[in-house]
Formats: C-alpha cells, sequence, structure tokens
C-alpha cells in the first residue's frame, strides 16, 4: 500500500498532531453552534499569523538542534520600531517594513555569529538576546504606541473576500506565502538539507564536508527574519507597538514546533508541523472562548498538558525506535540502509582523525 | 614579569576571584556616585543601609541561585522555577489570607490555616513542582530545558486557578515578618539563606554528595559505572531546586503582602541561571560553586542598585543584562581564548 510507506516514527507524530487538530475542530463543531463554518477556521490563521511565522523560524532552528529564545523580544523590538518611525517620523511603510526586516535578520545573524564562531550555547546566547531587545523597546519608549497612519490602518484592514461570507487578510497571507517558502527551503534545497543533517548528527555532517558553521549562522539569520516578520504581522494585527507585546511568544512557538512533531533533539520535524501545531494552539483558544465559562488561563494549562504529552511521546518514539519500526517494518523495503551504522561509520572515522592527529 | 608572592598568584587563579572582583568593582561604582553607599546605620534597633538593602533583596535570588546551581552542575536546567514562586506564592497567600478582627477593641489577626500549616503546604506544593521536573528529567530522560518548559508554561495558568485570576492580598501581620522583619538587627530573609547555605555547605562538603554531583555533571555514563545512581541524584537535585524557589516565594510573597499569578517571580529563572554563571560555575556541567553563584546573585543586585542609583532610567537595565550575560559568555568561551592564545602567540613570536 503507498499511503502506509510514509508512516514511520518521523511522520507519525506529524498524523497524530494532524488527527488532534481535526478532533478538537470536530469537537467544536459539534458542542457549540456557529463553531462549524469556514469563517472560524480561517480566523484560526488570521489570529495566529503572526504565531506561525515566528514558529516557522523557530522549527529551522530547532531542527538545526539550537533553540531560539529571543523570538519573543525581537517580535516586540520590531512593533517598537516600526511604529516610532511610522508614527513619530512620519517614514514610509515601504522603507519601514524592509528596514525592519534587515534588523530583524541583522539581530539573528550577529547571535549565531556568536553561537558559531565562539562555540557558545545557543540557550544563553538567544537568552542575552532576549534581554537586549527587550530592553531596546524600552529605550525607545515604556508605553505603547499606537499606529494611526492610512496606509498602514488600510493594509491591516484589507480582507479579501473569498466567497459570500468569508474572507482572509494579508497578514494570513503572508504567513501562507512564508509556510510555503519554508517547506520549499527545508525539502528542496542544499540549504535545508544541511540543516537536516546538522541536527542530526553535527560531527558526521562536518566530516561529510558540509558548510556547518555557515548553515547555523542562517538559521540564527533567518529565525531574526522570520520573528521581525512576525512582529510586522502583529503591527497589522494590533495597529501599535509596545515593549510588552508578544510576551512569552518564544515559548508559544516551541510549543508549537513540539507538538508539530519536531523532535528537540534536533534532526527530525517538518515545517508543515508547525502550522498544524499554531493551529492547535488556536483551536483551544477558540473552544475556551466558545465555551465561555471556561478562564482564559486554561488555555496555558492546555498547552503545557500537550506539550508534556508530545515529549513523551517523542521520548518513546527515540527509546523505543527500533522496537517500534517493527510494527512498520512488513511495509518497508527490506534492503534500506539504516542512519545508525552511517553514524557509526562517521564516529568511527572521527576516532581515527583525532587520533592521527593526536600522534 | 615581576614576581608576584605565591598566595596571591593562588588566589588569582581562585574560581572565586572575577566573580569577587566584579562584585568589588561594581560596590566602587556604587560608592563613587553615592558617597552614603556604605554607610549602615540603627534605626529603631534594624540595620538600615544600602548594602543591607541589597543583601535583603537579592535574598529570593541567591535562594534559587543555590538550587539553580546544584541543577546545572549536573548538566540540567531549570526553567520553571519563576511559575513555581507563582504557585506557592498563591498558595500560601490564599492559604493564610487573612483579616484584622477587633475584638473588644483589640487587634488581632486571623488566618484560615495556621501559618505554620500554610508555609508548609506552600512548601509541600513546590517539592511537589520538583518532584515532577526530575521525574520528567530523571525518570523519562527529557532534555531538561523542555521538561521544564512544560511546568513554565503551565504554571502561571496553575496559580492562576489557585488565586482564581485575582491578585490575592495577604491581611496576617506575623506573616510578614518573614519578608520584612528584622531580627537581632538583620533581615530575616538573610536567616534563612544563611541556614539554607550552611544547610547545603554542611551536606556538599561533609558527605560525598557533591562530588556525586560533580561527577554526574562531568559525565553522566562514567558516573553510572562507578556506582553512583545518578538518575535518583538528578532527580532529588530538581526537587531541591523547586523547594528553594518555593522558599524564596515565601520571602517575596511576604515582602509584597499579596500573590499575583502573573507577575511574581517573572523572569526569575533567567536571574538564577544568569547568576549562577556569573559566579562561574559552567552551564556544561561540573565544577560549581555554591558561594560563586551567591556572588553572582549580589552582582546582578548591586548592578540594578547602580543602575538605579546613577539615575539612569531602570528600561535600560535589561540592556545592561544583556551585555553582561554577552561579556561573560565570551569569558567562559574555550573557542575565545584560544584564538586569544593564538593571537599572543603570533604576537610574541613576531617579537
Amino acid at each position: 500500500m503507498n499511503l502506509s510507506r510514509h508512516i514511520n516514527a518521523r511522520t507519525l507524530p506529524l498524523i497524530v498532531t494532524s488527527l488532534l487538530f481535526v478532533a478538537l475542530f470536530g469537537f467544536g463543531s459539534i458542542a457549540y453552534t456557529g463553531f462549524f463554518s469556514a469563517q472560524v477556521f480561517i480566523n484560526l490563521l488570521i489570529d495566529n499569523a503572526f504565531i506561525c511565522v515566528v514558529a516557522i523560524g523557530m522549527t529551522f532552528v530547532i531542527i538545526s538542534g539550537g533553540i531560539d529564545l529571543s523570538v519573543g523580544s525581537i517580535v516586540a523590538l520590531t512593533t517598537m520600531v516600526t511604529a516610532a518611525l511610522v508614527e513619530h517620523h512620519h517614514w514610509s511603510i515601504w522603507a519601514v517594513i524592509p528596514l525592519v526586516l534587515l534588523m530583524g535578520a541583522g539581530f539573528g545573524l550577529l547571535m549565531g555569529v556568536l553561537i558559531h564562531a565562539f562555540q557558545l550555547q545557543p540557550f544563553i546566547v538567544t537568552l542575552g538576546g532576549m534581554f537586549l531587545a527587550r530592553g531596546l523597546c524600552y529605550v525607545i519608549s515604556i508605553d505603547s504606541i499606537s499606529i494611526t497612519d492610512e496606509s498602514y490602518t488600510q493594509i491591516a484592514q484589507y480582507r479579501l473576500m473569498l466567497g459570500e461570507e468569508t474572507f482572509i487578510s494579508i497578514s494570513a497571507l503572508i504567513a501562507l506565502a512564508v509556510l510555503a517558502f519554508a517547506i520549499y527551503l527545508a525539502q528542496y534545497t542544499r540549504f535545508g538539507r544541511t540543516v537536516y543533517a546538522i541536527g542530526g548528527n553535527e560531527r558526521s555532517a562536518l566530516l561529510m564536508g558540509l558548510p556547518i558553521g555557515r548553515t547555523k549562522i542562517l538559521v540564527y539569520t533567518l529565525s531574526g527574519l522570520c520573528s521581525a516578520l512576525g512582529g510586522v504581522l502583529i503591527t497589522f494585527y494590533m495597529l501599535s507597538g509596545y515593549g510588552l507585546h508578544a510576551l512569552g511568544l518564544e515559548l508559544d512557538a516551541i510549543a508549537a514546533a513540539v507538538i508539530g512533531g519536531t523532535l528537540l533533539t534536533g534532526g527530525v520535524g517538518y515545517v508543515a508541523g508547525s502550522l498544524v501545531g499554531v493551529l492547535i494552539l488556536g483551536v483551544i483558544q477558540s473552544l475556551i472562548a466558545f465555551d465561555g465559562t471556561l478562564s482564559s488561563w486554561w488555555t496555558r494549562i492546555a498547552v503545557g498538558v500537550l506539550l508534556c504529552l508530545f515529549c513523551l511521546m517523542q521520548r518513546l518514539f527515540e527509546r523505543g525506535s527500533q522496537s517500534f519500526s517493527f510494527l512498520f517494518s512488513y511495509w518497508k523495503k527490506p534492503a534500506e540502509p539504516s542512519n545508525n551504522t552511517d553514524q557509526e561509520a562517521s564516529k568511527a572515522c572521527l576516532t581515527q582523525v583525532t587520533t592521527r592527529t593526536a600522534a | 614579569m615581576n614576581r608576584l608572592p605565591a598566595p596571591f598568584l593562588a588566589g588569582l587563579r581562585h574560581r572565586l576571584f572575577w566573580p569577587c572582583v566584579t562584585l568589588a568593582l561594581l560596590c566602587l561604582v556604587n560608592f563613587y556616585f553615592n558617597r552614603g553607599f556604605f554607610d549602615i546605620e540603627i534605626k529603631n534597633g534594624a540595620l538600615y543601609g544600602s548594602v543591607i538593602d541589597i543583601l535583603n533583596r537579592a535574598a529570593p535570588l541567591m535562594l534559587v541561585a543555590m538550587g539553580m546551581t546544584l541543577v546545572i552542575a549536573t548538566r540540567g536546567i531549570d526553567i520553571s522555577v519563576g511559575a513555581t514562586v507563582a504557585i506557592s506564592g498563591a498558595v500560601v497567600a490564599s492559604m493564610i489570607g487573612g483579616s484584622l478582627v477587633i475584638q473588644n477593641g483589640v487587634q488581632s489577626y486571623v488566618s484560615n490555616v495556621p501559618m505554620p500549616l500554610a508555609i508548609l503546604g506552600a512548601l509541600a506544593v513546590a517539592l511537589l513542582c520538583g518532584l515532577w521536573n526530575g521525574l520528567l528529567v530523571a525518570g523519562a530522560g527529557m532534555q531538561p530545558i523542555i521538561a521544564t518548559l512544560i511546568l513554565m508554561v503551565a504554571g502561571r495558568g496553575i496559580a492562576q486557578l489557585i488565586t482564581a485570576g485575582q491578585i490575592v492580598t495577604v491581611y496576617y501581620e506575623p506573616f510578614f515578618f518573614i519578608g520584612n522583619g528584622f531580627l537581632l538587627g538583620i533581615p530575616v530573609s538573610l536567616y534563612i539563606v544563611a541556614v539554607v547555605l550552611i544547610a547545603l555547605l554542611l551536606l556538599i562538603h561533609r558527605t560525598a554528595l557533591g562530588l556525586f554531583i560533580q561527577a554526574v555533571g562531568i559525565n553522566p555514563v562514567a558516573a553510572r559505572f562507578s556506582g553512583i545512581s545518578a538518575r535518583a541524584l538528578v532527580f532529588w537535585v530538581y526537587a531541591f531546586c523547586a523547594v528553594t524557589a518555593g522558599i524564596a516565594a515565601m520571602i517575596i510573597t511576604s515582602n509584597v503582602k499579596s500573590a499575583d499569578g502573573n507577575n511574581a517571580g517573572l523572569l526569575l529563572e533567567l536571574d538564577a541561571i544568569l547568576a549562577v554563571t556569573l559566579g562561574g560555575t559552567s552551564l556544561a556541567g561540573g565544577r560549581f560553586s555554591i558561594v560563586g553563584s551567591l556572588i553572582g546573585a549580589l552582582i546582578i543586585q548591586t548592578l540594578t542598585y547602580a543602575i538605579y542609583s546613577l539615575g539612569v532610567p531602570p528600561e535600560i537595565n535589561m540592556v545592561v543584562k544583556a551585555l553582561v550575560v554577552f561579556a561573560v559568555c565570551l569569558i567562559q568561551s574555550d573557542a575565545l581564548r584560544a584564538m586569544l592564545a593564538r593571537h599572543v602567540l603570533r604576537t610574541g613570536e613576531a617579537a
């Protein structure tokens, strides 16, 4: 059977997540009137477009085996700079948006260079980046700056009608475009393959002659760029810049990636999974909003519980990947070389190299 | 080069040398801008002064940093301490609650639950948080960042659930003693820090526990093969870290006389990690220094104090902290040291 060939330990989390999303949406449709409509579904995209874009950047970082805690702060900084330039200095938005995107990418680039050149832990470097970006927000202004610029509000409020009653916003379209580009980048380019290789085993990737340094730096640059774009989308959504925007967004982005089936040890994951992860976060929020009796802090608890379940599931796969794969071995081609032997070989190769240089 | 006396060189190489120098420099900066910085006066039988103030305010951070040091020493990290503070603060505040009752013209404070019981309950809840983290890290073998991320995400929700989304205010005078009181002229919170510190130092230096923790941090596999039950050790280290967060929550809640599920202990985990790294404990695990982490916590608090007293807007605080993080990272980086060493060698050869 053709379909079963695609079910393995790598894709199973994604399949489970998609089924969970369908189940949650189905539950909402049955339980609450008015839930089952195209607009509610599209609203999930519109309301979570910025998380989606940020989560896509985060997915690349996590697949490469790193982590980026600075995304929420870069989003906040972007909203702040955008709002300040558009409102206080009356810049054209066509100049401001490329500028802030460059700024975000530059921020990521800087952190990537620190991580790679000085062999620092991504966790602590991006933590520093998080403080820095959040602090710079307050240097610009402590208060929220609302955006009243004509052309800006026009773009923000533009509705593209899909049929009679459903519409989609510009930001949702941008998020979908970013997603399509990210899928292309991850699956069909040399850069994408290198990211997976680094996450799988950095030493093997190094021995294979892949450009580790450049790719790692690019991954953080990409994450910075995505965060800046997420920040622009937030200004479309909220029409303001504020240092407290996107507080804790990094956690949501990481949660979305994990729920979407990206393995936190790196090397495994799909960008599309992160979209499903974001949609699940969104659908939980919608369910709680539709219910009306549950308080909003249940969202955080639900996200925590989901995160926990998916992490445990991942552990199960990691531990039992040997014992687990037999379930699907009936459908597998017999003469498939396993990944493990490659890693063993490269490790042996590495020890040879090191012993030689030592001698 | 001039020959320096041997004890001086040994001191220079000591792990705590640079943290101490940093702290001393910060104090001098404070002294330069505020000549009364080192002044301590006695008011109403209690010591007052900038130094006492810094020590008092750094107490929660010092406590959490002690727990975090052990976690980091075992190659772990606990980013849920802020959430733990929020949860156990919420528990203690809602258990005590309290109200002012005036009977026959005599004011007396009444708590919902006896205070010792409430504090024990809150600490037990904190312990439970730690056991959960330990279970995920040591039991399920999850990455520490992710395992504790779960509680970090859900924890504030749980705290909100306990306080029903409100800020719970405490009206019970005896409870305020923990965070605001003075005993023999010294803030009570410092006694708490001292008790935990002494207990911890005794445990680490008088038993083999410290050695075990280092062994696990340096090489978990080797530690297991040499007969250390690494898993149990890691499990209890997370439990301990959460309990220190619980004690810190008592001080914080008592100090502000209320529990706020959203803001109690916000970003505390990051400050604690920063304090530990500033104190010279490597994030890669292994060798650790409890006293170093205390100095790290004091550095952070003194830095904050300096920023306030310089008249710099407090918003800059985050930027300064970020620069400190980067600087500490670079100082600890082996790659940078190697790079500098190469540079020095090259210039040496040229000359």
